[in-house]
């Protein structure tokens, strides 16, 4: 097994990890966000108040309608919330806690062919969970990546640990490698922080582990990426999170789609940190012990959505976290010394203009000169863009960035608004 | 808190739509002085780090204070030494005082309110630039310099220097030693010679600084000693003489992450090289004599002007050292090179940066070739 050392990085140490011990919450109420999704259209096919099971397809994305969305659970279809501009944000369905699933049949990944093995994916909602850089929108059934990365730790502030959420479920988790490794004709990266024992049981042949060390972002799929095979431009690659393997590992043993997920609860302002095992969209409202004035994040502070007033959980997370919100003037801030950096919300200063240089490339593990790419995408220069290294990066890679930057500047929207000007040109 | 209340309660009015709305960021540059904002994280990253521009320019001038108190007495002290009259520490730094803060006072009345109006013109927030601006250009000024030229000087350089280019992180030279280069060139004979850094000297008094000395043919042996010269007390400009309240200052800014070591390195290099290839003295007097080391920790190390690549500032930093002493040794027009050595270098930073980043470009673009290649 290679091994890589990332060097630049940072683990920044929040308060508030979960304890290893495990409890049961089956929501009533789950919900399947289309925003969740990059680029995704939806186009219903269920309304309010019809009944659906585990399974069901709750809508389609109209860019590709193979691309279904299906219910978590069975049920009722209770809500469907719209936004802005009648944009849908979430469908929620009101669970009747028999988890009544539509049969997909079970089969050895390995004995199907490619094609059967996507339309099987498709059809019971589990491809949405195979994503592809660049871009991180949802794979295109029709490409043949290059490679397929699989990061098996997550190095994020209070991040759960991935060897205690699949303690369990090794035989799913390998039965998913199999299929990854039939999506592609390349490599099926899995990347570990330490050896794991269910190595020695995975038996395709293209399947290479790696393991890698360092501070964080050595555990985002990005970085691994980026030290394996660099995304060239016009290249695809998908990623997957290691329970979402288990998942559609589950699909091919069971013949259902088990919407079940294990999630951490963490962050200073949640009383009751441990692990839940809930389901894929859960409302977590009625088991967070929450203080007042906080808020509620859906993943980790780094990349997690704001989800205080829904509550419910995103489709590719599996840890929430609490902290309160910062919103309170300090007197004389400007003169306090730095320490306790990370404690609310507050953004600790205003915008300013670029100043500062040489910070970001301490946190940026990139062969890539970061400040350049984020000018460039903040001109929507294309060309630039693509030879700086657009391709080979998510906005996710530079959290770090924006954590640090003293101008405060929304570096990770900047850069999802470059990559999304590109999408969009070039498609 | 009764403060917090009271701004809450004016504040509507500087806001659009409010009686004083067009005064909208000044009020903001007050309230944000004295209040950190309340604004929460809206997208991206839940958490920001506590360090801010306020935080980090404050720091440059935290660091500048040690050169700051030194060359306050320093003034006193000259003065009086060429006077042959005996004072006292507290009428040393009285004296001083005396001086200097007539140059604060220029500084920042002018610079500031330049600032004020062009951010309320183009309806952005104050920025935190000029705090070090303001607190450098006295410092690398002669003490005798007439406050009249101190003001056009401070308007220049703010205007010209920075205003025009959009304000600061826009800037392509550093505004404090555009200030002193346009008195330099303006009014020479203010800014040079033995006559300018004593305060009301005594006429019979030599007031030659030690590169006065070596440019008008003077050897090693007509020097302050070395250590004089890494005290400080000797004629100068008001906060270069003090090697020790220069590192103070340096190594602070270092360890808070302010300035580039690999700048500050790569002059040294830079200088030590070019002494030794080209100098008849010994290359730690060209380290002590001048403003090399206030120009290395403090002008050449502004992140704006200077190299923002990592090799870059390698780069920049060793042509702003070597260049600095080829200008001290080879021109015969004036005795110091590193103000125009910087200013040089500022104006090339953009393209060492630009080849930097064209090598990695076109690394990058190899790979793509080479990727097609084998899909073929």
């Amino acid at each position: 097994m290679d091994k890589i050392k990332i060097r630049k990085g940072w683990d920044i140490h929040l308060k508030g990890e979960a304890t290893k011990q495990t409890e049961s919450f089956e929501p009533s109420l789950c919900a399947v966000k289309p925003t969740d999704f990059i680029g995704v259209l939806p186009k219903m096919h269920v309304a309010e108040g019809d009944e659906v099971k585990t399974g069901s397809v709750l809508f389609h994305d109209k860019n590709n309608e193979k691309v279904v969305f299906t219910s978590p659970v069975s049920g009722k279809v209770k809500a469907i919330v719209r936004g802005e501009k009648r944009a849908i944000l979430r469908v929620v369905i009101e669970s009747d806690g028999k988890n009544d699933s539509l049969d997909f049949a079970a089969a050895n990944p390995l004995d199907l062919s490619r094609n059967k093995l996507i339309d099987n994916m498709l059809q019971s909602g589990v491809w949405p969970m195979m994503r592809q850089r660049p871009y991180a929108t949802i794979a295109n059934p029709g490409d043949k990546p290059k490679h397929i990365f699989v990061s098996m730790f997550d190095t994020a502030p209070s991040a759960p640990d991935c060897d205690f959420i699949i303690e369990n479920q090794h035989d799913a988790l390998i039965e998913g490698i199999n299929v990854m490794s039939k999506l592609t004709d390349g490599n099926v990266y899995i990347n570990v922080c330490k050896d794991v024992p269910w190595r020695v049981s995975t038996d395709a042949k293209n399947v290479i582990f790696t393991e890698f060390s360092g501070p964080h972002p050595a555990g985002n799929v990005g970085t691994q990426i980026n030290a394996l095979s660099p995304i060239n431009k016009g290249e695809v690659v998908w990623y997957c999170y290691p329970q979402d393997v288990v998942t559609i590992g589950k699909l091919f043993l069971t013949g259902r789609y088990d919407s079940s997920r294990i999630i951490a609860t963490t962050g200073s302002a949640v009383h009751n940190r441990h692990y839940y095992q809930t389901r894929i969209g859960a409302c977590l409202t009625p088991i967070l012990e929450t203080d007042d004035n906080s808020r509620i994040i859906s993943g980790n502070v780094l990349t997690g959505s704001n989800i205080t007033n829904d509550g419910f959980l995103g489709f590719y997370d599996n840890q929430i976290t609490v902290i309160p919100e910062g919103n309170k003037h300090k007197l004389f801030g400007w003169l306090r010394p730095v320490f306790n950096r990370f404690t609310d919300t507050n953004t600790n200063g205003d915008t300013r203009p670029y100043i500062m240089t040489g910070q970001f490339e301490k946190v940026f593990p990139f062969d890539i000169y970061p400040m350049q790419l984020i000018k460039a995408c903040l001109i929507k220069d294309i060309d630039q863009m693509e030879e700086l290294g657009i391709y080979e990066v998510d906005a996710e890679d530079f959290a770090l960035c924006e954590v640090i930057d003293p101008s405060k500047t929304p570096i990770q929207q900047i850069i999802r608004e470059g990559l999304e000007f590109i999408r969009k040109e070039t498609n | 808190m009764g403060l917090r209340n009271y701004i809450d309660k004016i504040k509507p009015n500087f806001e659009a739509g409010g009686k004083f709305a067009k005064y909208h960021s000044t009020f903001e540059a007050f309230e944000t002085f004295l209040y950190t904002p309340d604004t929460v994280t809206v997208n991206g990253a839940h958490i920001r780090d506590a360090n801010d521009m306020k935080h980090s320019l404050i720091s440059v001038v935290f660091a500048l204070i040690p050169c700051f108190l030194f060359g306050t007495w320093n003034i006193g002290y000259q003065h009086f030494l060429s006077l042959g009259a005996d004072a006292t520490f507290w009428q040393t730094i009285g004296y001083g005082l005396l001086r200097i803060i007539p140059l604060y006072l220029v500084s920042y009345v002018v610079g500031l309110v330049i600032e004020f109006t062009f951010a309320e013109i183009r309806k952005e927030p104050v920025n935190e630039g000029y705090f070090v601006t303001g607190f450098l250009i006295p410092l690398i000024m002669p003490v005798d310099v007439p406050l009249w030229m101190l003001a056009l000087a401070v308007a220049f350089a703010v205007i010209i220097g920075k205003e025009v280019f959009g304000g600061s992180g826009m800037n392509v030279v550093n505004p404090a030693l555009l200030a002193r280069a346009f008195l330099f060139f303006s009014y020479p004979s203010k800014m040079t010679g033995d006559n300018v850094w004593i305060a009301d000297k005594a006429d019979a008094y030599s007031g030659a600084t030690p590169l006065g000395t070596i440019f008008n043919g003077g050897s090693v042996n007509d020097l302050p000693s070395l250590s004089d010269m890494f005290i400080g007390t000797i004629p100068g400009s008001i906060g270069e003489t003090s090697k020790i309240a220069v590192l103070i200052g340096g190594i602070y800014l270092i360890i808070s992450g302010i300035a580039s070591l690999r700048i500050i390195v790569a002059t040294f290099i830079g200088a030590i090289s070019m002494s030794l290839l080209i100098s008849d003295i010994p290359f730690y007097y060209h380290l002590l004599m001048g403003g090399f080391m206030f120009g290395t920790f403090f002008m050449a190390t502004d992140p704006v002007t200077a190299a923002q690549t990592n090799i870059g500032k390698w780069i920049y930093g060793f042509l702003i050292g070597a260049i600095a002493i080829l200008i001290r040794v080879a021109n015969p027009g004036y005795p110091e090179g590193m103000m125009l050595a910087i200013l040089l270098l500022n104006v090339f930073a953009p393209l060492i940066d630009w080849c930097v980043v064209a090598c990695n470009i076109r690394k990058r673009k190899k790979r793509w070739a080479a990727a097609e290649r084998s899909d073929k």
